[in-house]
């Protein structure tokens, strides 16, 4: 497959064919960058980051993912520092962007800011977070997690646990995981439950969905379980949401009759929905899923530089 | 044809087979409550074949365009347009939905792009039965009532 100028805009945009082929190609970069330390694939390419808001954690992992392909890094980490506070359009912004850089990787406060930009750019584009639309890199690297840590995303069972109304994170997890033979378990609060439509999309394209709020009843069916945070200001009193809160937090005590091999992802950062005592055990997955973000976003600048 | 009988215009647009009760949006979106509008003929809760009942508006002296057509298209995606010239019809064509709706409708997503950068909205049709479209920026559908409300 050719990927040479595309862009990476939404995760709709992926057939099962592309997510694997990514997928693969991460797994041989990682290969790779285990025996050689570095690569030298996008020597004298330069890669420009757009952070119109700042994400700190992604930021890093992309420019991180561009040193390692021997790659260079301009850009900018806040719409405060640059011209668009001055009123600048976001047209004008790429267009004089694209002058310096070979692909530009842009995240954005405002829903379709991505596409926009993709548009207007003639180099490609990656999605890194456009308002509460997507954020396509982040279902590839968890798909990736799952992948390495169990050989295969077929047959497992998988909890999405925490906001599923708004969470964007889980919403395109569900729909790629939709691609695979899996059962998914939708666990949240009643006022938090997955979107109706999503629901039966995901029932259309054959998947087994149980929507429930028993998460401790749950726990001893899952191989995954994938972890949200939970915001105080979706809930209409402070009692409520302490309640809430207090169900949903992973713990030891609430582990006790997990698999053994159950592991458990968090897109991070976390505030108290995992306790640091869960940390150390086999079970803990999510720091491994943060390292993960580099391979998997080798393999789209690589991919979409043209330079693999 | 019996329906289109009804008082004949010497020249304009008779758009027919309008879901009852949908004439008065019609025109709001043709912009053609306004005084200078032209003169308009209204026949509500008309008897038909193909809707049971169905509105019709005729417009004097005034051919609608095609991107106005496209509007109409998204309240009353059964309407069937003809151009009248001297009292006959000088064209006829049924409005289907298009793939894609450009610059027509303004997307309710406030925090959307297009609605905050110089860019022509555009849709994608995801459904035509119901109408359901989906937003090329944001990717927020709209649907229902949703629709007529941001044209
Ligand atoms: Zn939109």
């Amino acid at each position: 497959m050719d990927w040479t100028g595309r862009d990476v805009v939404s995760i709709r945009e992926f057939s099962k064919d592309d997510i694997e082929f990514v997928l693969k190609v991460a797994e041989r970069l990682e290969g790779e960058l285990s025996k050689k330390g570095s690569l030298d694939y996008a020597r004298g390419k330069i890669l420009a980051t757009l952070f119109f808001e700042p994400s700190t954690r992604t930021r890093l992992s992309f420019e991180s993912a561009m040193h390692r392909l021997g790659g260079s890094v301009i850009g900018f980490s806040s719409a405060a520092s640059t011209s668009v506070k001055k009123g600048e359009s976001l047209a004008d912004t790429i267009k004089t962007v694209e002058q310096y850089s070979d692909i530009i990787v842009i995240r954005h406060p405002s829903e379709g800011a991505a596409r926009l930009a993709a548009e207007v750019a003639e180099i490609p584009v990656i999605n890194a977070g456009d308002g509460s639309n997507q954020h396509p890199t982040q279902t590839l690297l968890d798909l990736y997690t799952i992948k390495r840590a169990f050989g295969s995303i077929d047959g497992l069972t998988i909890g999405l646990l925490g906001d599923l109304k708004y969470g964007r994170t889980v919403h395109s997890l569900a729909e790629a995981l939709a691609f695979y033979d899996v059962e998914l378990h939708l666990i949240s609060p009643e006022l938090l439950r997955m979107p109706k439509h999503i629901v039966e999309e995901l029932r259309e394209k054959g998947v087994k969905v149980h929507e429930t709020t028993d998460l401790e009843g749950t726990i001893p069916e899952l191989n995954v379980l994938y972890v949200t945070r939970i915001q105080r200001e979706r809930f209409p009193d402070e009692e409520e949401y302490l309640k809430v809160k207090g169900s949903y937090q992973v713990n030891q005590t609430i582990l006790k009759n997990a698999k053994d091999g159950l592991k458990i992802m968090h897109p991070l950062p976390r505030v108290d929905e995992i306790h640091p005592e869960v940390d150390k055990s086999e079970h803990a997955l999510y720091f491994r899923q943060v390292f993960s973000g580099v391979p998997v976003r080798m393999a789209l600048l690589g991919l979409t530089l043209g330079v693999l | 044809m019996p329906e289109l009988k009804i008082e004949v215009i010497p020249e304009g647009t008779v758009i027919d087979h309008i879901p009852a009760g949908k004439w008065l949006k019609v025109i709001e979106i043709l912009g053609l409550t306004k005084p200078n509008g032209g003169t308009l003929l209204i026949a509500s809760n008309v008897p038909s074949k193909k809707l049971g009942r169905k509105d019709i508006v005729k417009v004097e002296g005034r051919y609608l365009s095609e991107e106005e057509v496209n509007k109409i298209t998204l309240i009353a995606p059964s309407a069937t347009v003809n151009i009248v010239k001297d009292y006959k019809i000088t064209e006829k064509f049924r409005v289907g939905i298009p793939e894609e709706i450009f610059d027509i409708l303004r997307c309710p997503n406030p925090n959307c792009i297009s609605n905050r950068e110089y860019v022509k909205s555009r849709f994608h049709v995801v459904s035509k039965e119901p109408l359901k479209l989906r937003c090329h920026y944001c990717e927020r559908t709209i649907e229902g009532d949703e629709i007529p409300g941001n044209l």
